[in-house]
């Protein structure tokens, strides 16, 4: 660095943090719209949970309960979590995959974009879909399921979806670096889906037969669902045991991830 | 076309001072494969360096060296007398690279915004938009632009934060006739506001229509160095072509014959220099006829160069 410094004496080379800040600002507003714009990833994230919701939680089984709550409140919490899990996974697995591999992620870094930048654009723009993925669950279940909560509750449910759900960016983070740009979207949705089931997302854990249950606790979506129902007055216990376990999970992928971008440095390194 | 004259008397720009970006005896490995070989590579401040060769030669590999995507096996790799790494470096430097897919979803004008947004002092959107020849299409998505806009693009991404330094790796392929001298006049304007350029590319012509310098590299090596006007005189000099009644041998054997190949009725003469070539051919045929003398382009220089360098690995 100070040869950097020697060979530029100009003290306009230092970046102010408003300016900083607009890049940052910049960066997650294009990648909102870049994903917006793309059904295959807006339409389909938004559109499932809340179909699937709209199916289970609302016309299937009226007027039954779970856990001590009605299905419609149960469903709306573990349909939530399959959401904010996919917003993330999708955004980072196949979004990473593909640029990484095809080139897009070495034109960035050729310049001088804070390389933190394109990691936390990606991961805000994972929060605002999974706010936009929960508030129309909310709004389905509260306007047509018969779902009473108070506000705390949903502001509850709302602020640990859309933070719990970034663990999911991490894991999206570490396939992105494995898997390759045409194989990212299969892997993503061959450990998103079997995941959610395990984990007691479209079912609830009790229903599961006994051996799926007994490894319900070792899944990582289980232990947001268990967040997300808490917030509904659903379960019980203490909810540090969860945020523990998310943010183990969320640790290993992202020592994962730092693998596969170092061995990706000495390979792409070309 | 610049006349052959107008190339050697063109004004060089003399190398003064420290080099702006250097490969000093680098070499790059991947795996068992080596991309480049103890490879010496300056570019001065204000010059065009044109890095020449066939697909696979290297060139990509050395350019994304110098950007500091890559780190040399072997040698040393400086932009600025630093680290190409170095963030005060990349506010100083744009890049173009071929590049497998862009985010189609986004504008012209998004892209050209985000990416003007990482540099202290970018151009103007309008100029910006001007340089590359994208005006009226800032509002379109990139994926639905054709290869050649895709490709301007990308040079508009390169250009928009005012670098020093700019890296073009093949920055033509995919245009047209008409929207490669668009960009050829773009990079001299570039350069004649002290810009330092180098471009890699596989159109010899391009190489001859820009540069101050020439790098010729084939598998990982260099093999020629010079300004366009040296590397050709240093290879097939000069083209006759003539119908003479002298048999192929004996045009063969004539001083400074490189090569003659029998095209259509009449010899095509490849020499270093034409005059002795044409003096022996009247002495020794009066009737000799319809004598056109070319200079060799830079095609028949690189090929020369090529075969000459793939000859030798033969031999050794």
């Amino acid at each position: 660095m100070s040869a950097a410094s020697a060979a530029l004496p100009r003290a306009a080379m230092v970046r102010s943090f408003s300016h900083t800040l607009t890049i940052y600002a910049k960066e997650t507003k294009y990648e909102f719209l870049k994903l917006l714009r793309l059904p295959t990833y807006s339409v389909s994230i938004i559109l499932f949970p809340g179909m699937f919701y709209v199916l289970f939680g609302l016309l299937l089984n009226r007027g039954k309960e779970a856990d001590g709550v009605s299905v419609a409140a149960y469903l709306m919490a573990t349909y939530g979590t399959f959401g904010v899990m996919g917003a993330s996974l999708f955004a980072f697995g196949v979004g990473v995959a593909g640029e990484r591999g095809l080139g897009w992620l070495q034109v960035k870094r050729a310049t001088p974009m804070p390389p933190f930048a394109y990691f936390i654009a990606k991961t805000l723009v994972c929060m605002a879909f999974s706010f936009i993925i929960v508030s129309l669950l909310l709004v389905l279940g509260i306007s047509f399921g018969g779902v009473h909560l108070a506000v705390a509750q949903v502001a509850r449910l709302v602020a640990t979806l859309v933070v719990g759900g970034s663990a999911f960016c991490a894991m999206g983070l570490a396939i992105g670096y494995f898997a390759g740009p045409t194989s990212a979207p299969a892997v993503v949705n061959l450990t998103y889906l079997p995941l959610s089931f395990g984990s007691g997302l479209w079912i609830p854990v009790d229903m599961l037969p006994s051996f799926l249950q007994r490894l319900a606790p070792f899944l990582p979506p289980y232990h947001l669902g268990r967040l997300a129902l808490g917030a509904v007055g659903a379960g019980g216990g203490s909810p540090f045991e969860h945020w523990e376990a998310l943010m183990g999970f969320a640790l290993i992928c992202l020592g994962i991830a730092r693998i596969g971008f170092q061995r990706d440095e000495g390979k792409s390194y070309g | 076309m610049e006349t052959l004259d107008a190339i050697l008397n063109r004004p060089a720009r003399c190398p003064a001072g420290a080099p702006v970006a250097r490969l000093a005896g680098v070499s790059k490995n991947f795996g068992a494969v080596r991309a480049l070989s103890n490879v010496d590579l300056s570019v001065h401040g204000g010059e065009v360096v044109a890095v020449l060769g066939p697909n696979g030669a290297g060139k990509t590999t050395a350019v994304k060296l110098l950007l500091g995507l890559s780190s040399p096996s072997a040698g040393s790799v400086s932009v600025f007398g630093a680290d190409p790494r170095a963030p005060l470096n990349r506010l100083r430097t744009g890049a173009m690279l071929q590049v497998g897919r862009v985010p189609e979803t986004l504008q012209v004008q998004e892209l050209i915004d985000l990416f003007s947004s990482y540099y202290m002092k970018p151009l103007p959107m309008r100029e910006t938009l001007a340089a590359a020849g994208l005006e009226g299409l800032e509002k379109r998505r990139f994926g639905v632009l054709s290869g050649g806009q895709k490709q301007r693009v990308l040079f508009a991404l390169a250009i928009c934060g005012d670098p020093d330094l700019l890296f073009l790796d093949e920055p033509t392929v995919g245009l047209d006739v008409e929207a490669r001298r668009i960009l050829w006049d773009e990079i001299r304007r570039l350069v004649g506001r002290g810009k330092t350029v180098l471009l890699t590319t596989h159109y010899l012509q391009e190489a001859d229509a820009l540069a101050d310098r020439i790098v010729v590299i084939n598998q990982g090596t260099i093999i020629a160095e010079g300004t366009p006007a040296e590397i050709k005189a240093r290879t097939a000099g000069r083209q006759i072509r003539c119908v003479t009644r002298l048999p192929i041998a004996t045009v063969c054997s004539l001083p400074g014959v490189m090569e003659v190949r029998s095209d259509r009725g009449a010899f095509v003469i490849n020499a270093t220099v034409a005059e002795p070539v044409l003096r022996e051919l009247f002495r020794r045929d009066p009737e000799v006829s319809e004598i056109e003398v070319t200079s060799a382009g830079l095609e028949e220089a690189f090929l020369a160069l090529t075969q000459d360098n793939e000859a030798k690995e033969v031999r050794s």
